[in-house]
């Protein structure tokens, strides 16, 4: 029974870990998209954002410099998809496919030349990352039963950058739903001749809304490279960004409900390797290959409204012309 | 914006495209120079790499095939207004179809047939690949963009799973299926070009090649020549003339995403029949998203998606090279390339297009102020 238990907690756990870049990338996908840019390039700035941390913090030995250096890539690539979209009214969809690539490739092609490892990074040492912190009083709670393994294993033990992702889920919501900057943030991305109307600039808000989400994505990138790993290897990012996209459109464009949708994700992620070859009753095994494409086709029922109805914002994907 | 004048078609079509593509090469250019490399000496390895060696301009034509076939399904969507990213997924399904013919046929059928049958086999399966995302676009409103991303990603899982599991050779440790019998196996290309005493050099290069030029025939005859190539194009300029002219929208939405499956399908007849002569895992290789870059620059016609294909051939080939004669770039570099194409000429088509036009109406003033 102790060890059932502690199967879960471990499970959460690893869910919890698993989710951070999620729950970080949906965060930047709800911003972008909620201002009517879609935004496919999640995986891009993803992608960048864990090999300019990592890069960094392998030559300075900062993980800090590391995480502003990952915010700066990351902001630098949502630039570009604003400046494509939004100033040059080009295909949101086209230019985000080309942001992915561009990041494939520019993060492989500089890792060679800065380090000679076949686009590897290389290995971080402990004091260069962000690492697992034990948190106040865990010792104290030891003592109580439930709880204190709970704390210990599954609150407790993260690295500052899990927290973070956790603090991002609220603080969206607030910024969205409770300031001035939200709420425009949410008209411009349904009704942005109204925004105009009312003398307020469609770009700048858009581009502003992608600066949020590159924030974002940045330090989900540095949490893969230089928290969760130790270096960047080449597509690390491994389809994160779009599953984080999957958890927008299934969280229906809302901070709290994406986020549910990204535990979901890491929960079945955790899951699937935790079932790696063990016989279910009755089940037997499951395929992981099953497991793993199951976010995608809850999303692909969910959008095609076989469970809940979809509503995307309204005007998202066309171009804003005056 | 508005005060300035639409490009001449020439330049639209020709000189726009090529300033685009210059500028995504200048960039490129930029990288290789502040990684410390000569980019034109790199431009040099390239292009050698792609036609000069023996053989090598077989490799870059075979690569021009798997451009062909998804530059051609990528281009079907566009004209409808549909953008199919999942040719990626489609090729790699539509594997099944060879597969399945092959089980069924191939023990009693003569080889030409079991060709014959392959293919369509191939594209049939693309086809229902893309039907569902073309099918839930139409009837439940769910974006297709959105939908074909996800299908690719149910592409890699479902193979993974049948070429490490069902479909996997007996005794094989990596995750592929048996070889293909003899007769399912198209000529290379160098052999039947020996039928008529040609010899040339030894390559991957075979019978696909003639299959993806028919294909660009029957998509500009099904484009430009037929009453279903009109009706997706209205589709593709306005759903609702096109609803009130008396198309059913949704059934072409249907149809025109089944055809793009198809020819993404096609892609699975160079790669299993004409050179691995086995379903592996991967093959697809990306081809599916450079099929994007192809239908863009090759503004979705055939004679465009050729030479484009053509380019992007002689770019994996090419680039391929790059990593025999540099310590630091790699064949990496054209994935950048490939980005930075999709960026110039799919996201910023029209960046260059005001000052270009100024340039030209400037130009076409002083011809006549000399007159």
């Amino acid at each position: 029974m102790i060890d059932f238990f502690y199967q879960i907690l471990w499970t959460l756990d690893a869910t919890l870990r698993v989710a951070t870049p999620l729950i970080l990338c949906a965060m930047a996908g709800i911003f972008s998209e909620r201002s009517g840019i879609v935004d496919i390039s999640l995986e891009g700035k993803l992608l960048s954002g864990a090999f300019v941390a990592a890069a960094i913090a392998a030559v300075t030995g900062s993980a800090w410099l590391g995480l502003f250096g990952a915010i700066g890539a990351s902001v630098l690539m949502s630039l570009l998809h604003g400046f494509a979209t939004i100033t040059h009214r080009g295909d949101q969809v086209v230019s985000g496919l080309a942001i992915n690539i561009l990041a494939s490739g520019l993060t492989v092609i500089l890792g060679i030349a800065l380090f000679k490892r076949g686009g590897q990074t290389p290995t971080l040492a402990s004091d260069e990352r962000f690492r697992p912190q034990e948190l106040w009083f865990v010792d104290l709670m030891d003592n109580i039963p439930i709880l204190g393994p709970i704390y210990r294993e599954l609150i407790s033990g993260h690295s500052l950058l899990v927290y973070v992702a956790l603090l991002c889920v609220p603080l969206a919501s607030f910024i969205l739903y409770r300031s001035r900057f939200g709420l425009r943030l949410r008209a411009v991305g349904e009704v942005p001749i109204a925004v105009d109307s009312a003398g307020v600039s469609v770009t700048w808000l858009r581009y502003r809304a992608l600066i949020v989400g590159g924030v974002f994505c940045g330090i989900a990138g540095a949490y893969l490279s230089i928290s969760h790993g130790a270096n960047f290897v080449r597509e690390m990012s491994a389809g994160k960004g779009y599953i984080a996209l999957a958890a927008v459109i299934f969280g229906n464009w809302r901070p709290v409900r994406a986020f549910m949708a990204c535990l979901m994700f890491g929960f079945l992620d955790a899951i699937t390797s935790r079932l790696q070859g063990v016989d279910l009753p009755l089940i037997g095994e499951i395929p992981a290959q099953l497991m793993l494409a199951l976010p995608y086709i809850l999303t692909i029922l969910l959008l095609s409204g076989f469970i809940g109805r979809p509503s995307p914002p309204a005007a998202i994907g066309k171009p804003y012309i005056k | 914006m508005s005060n300035v004048k639409p490009l001449p078609r020439w330049a639209d079509l020709l000189l726009l495209p090529l300033i685009n593509l210059c500028a995504a090469f200048f960039i490129c250019g930029i990288v290789v120079w502040m990684i410390g490399e000569n980019p034109i000496e790199a431009l040099s390895v390239m292009i050698k790499g792609a036609f000069y060696y023996p053989g090598s301009l077989g490799y870059t034509l075979n690569y021009t095939t798997n451009f062909m076939f998804t530059g051609l399904a990528v281009a079907t969507a566009f004209h409808a207004g549909l953008f199919n990213i999942g040719g990626e997924g489609q090729a790699y399904v539509s594997s099944l179809g060879i597969v399945f013919v092959i089980a069924v046929f191939a023990p009693f059928l003569p080889a030409l047939l079991v060709i014959l049958l392959c293919i369509p086999a191939a594209a049939i399966m693309g086809g229902v690949w893309a039907f569902i995302p073309g099918y839930l676009q139409a009837k439940r409103g769910s974006h297709v963009v959105i939908t074909t991303i996800m299908f690719n990603f149910l592409a890699f899982a479902l193979m993974v799973w049948l070429l490490a599991g069902p479909l996997l050779e007996r005794g094989q440790q990596s995750p592929q299926t048996p070889k293909i019998p003899d007769n399912a196996i198209l000529p290379k290309m160098e052999t039947a070009l020996g039928w008529f005493g040609m010899d040339i050099a030894s390559s991957p290069l075979n019978l696909s090649f003639i299959v993806a030029l028919v294909a660009s025939f029957i998509f500009w005859i099904l484009i430009w020549k037929t009453r279903l190539g009109y009706q997706i194009r209205t589709v593709g300029k306005n759903q609702d003339a096109a609803h009130y002219a008396g198309i059913n929208v949704s059934r072409i939405i249907i149809i025109t995403m089944m055809i793009s499956g198809a020819f993404a399908g096609l892609l699975a007849v160079n790669a299993v029949m004409g050179v691995q002569h086995r379903v592996v895992l991967n093959y697809t290789a990306g081809y599916g998203f450079t099929g994007i870059a192809v239908a863009l620059m090759g503004r979705n016609h055939p004679i465009g998606i050729f030479f484009a294909s053509l380019l992007f051939g002689a770019l994996f080939q090419g680039g391929a090279e790059l990593d025999f004669e540099f310590q630091s770039i790699t064949r990496d570099m054209v994935l950048l390339i490939q980005g930075m194409i999709i960026l110039f000429s799919g996201a910023l088509a029209y960046m260059f297009s005001p000052s270009l036009s100024r340039v030209i109406t400037g130009l076409s003033r002083k011809e006549a102020s000399h007159d």
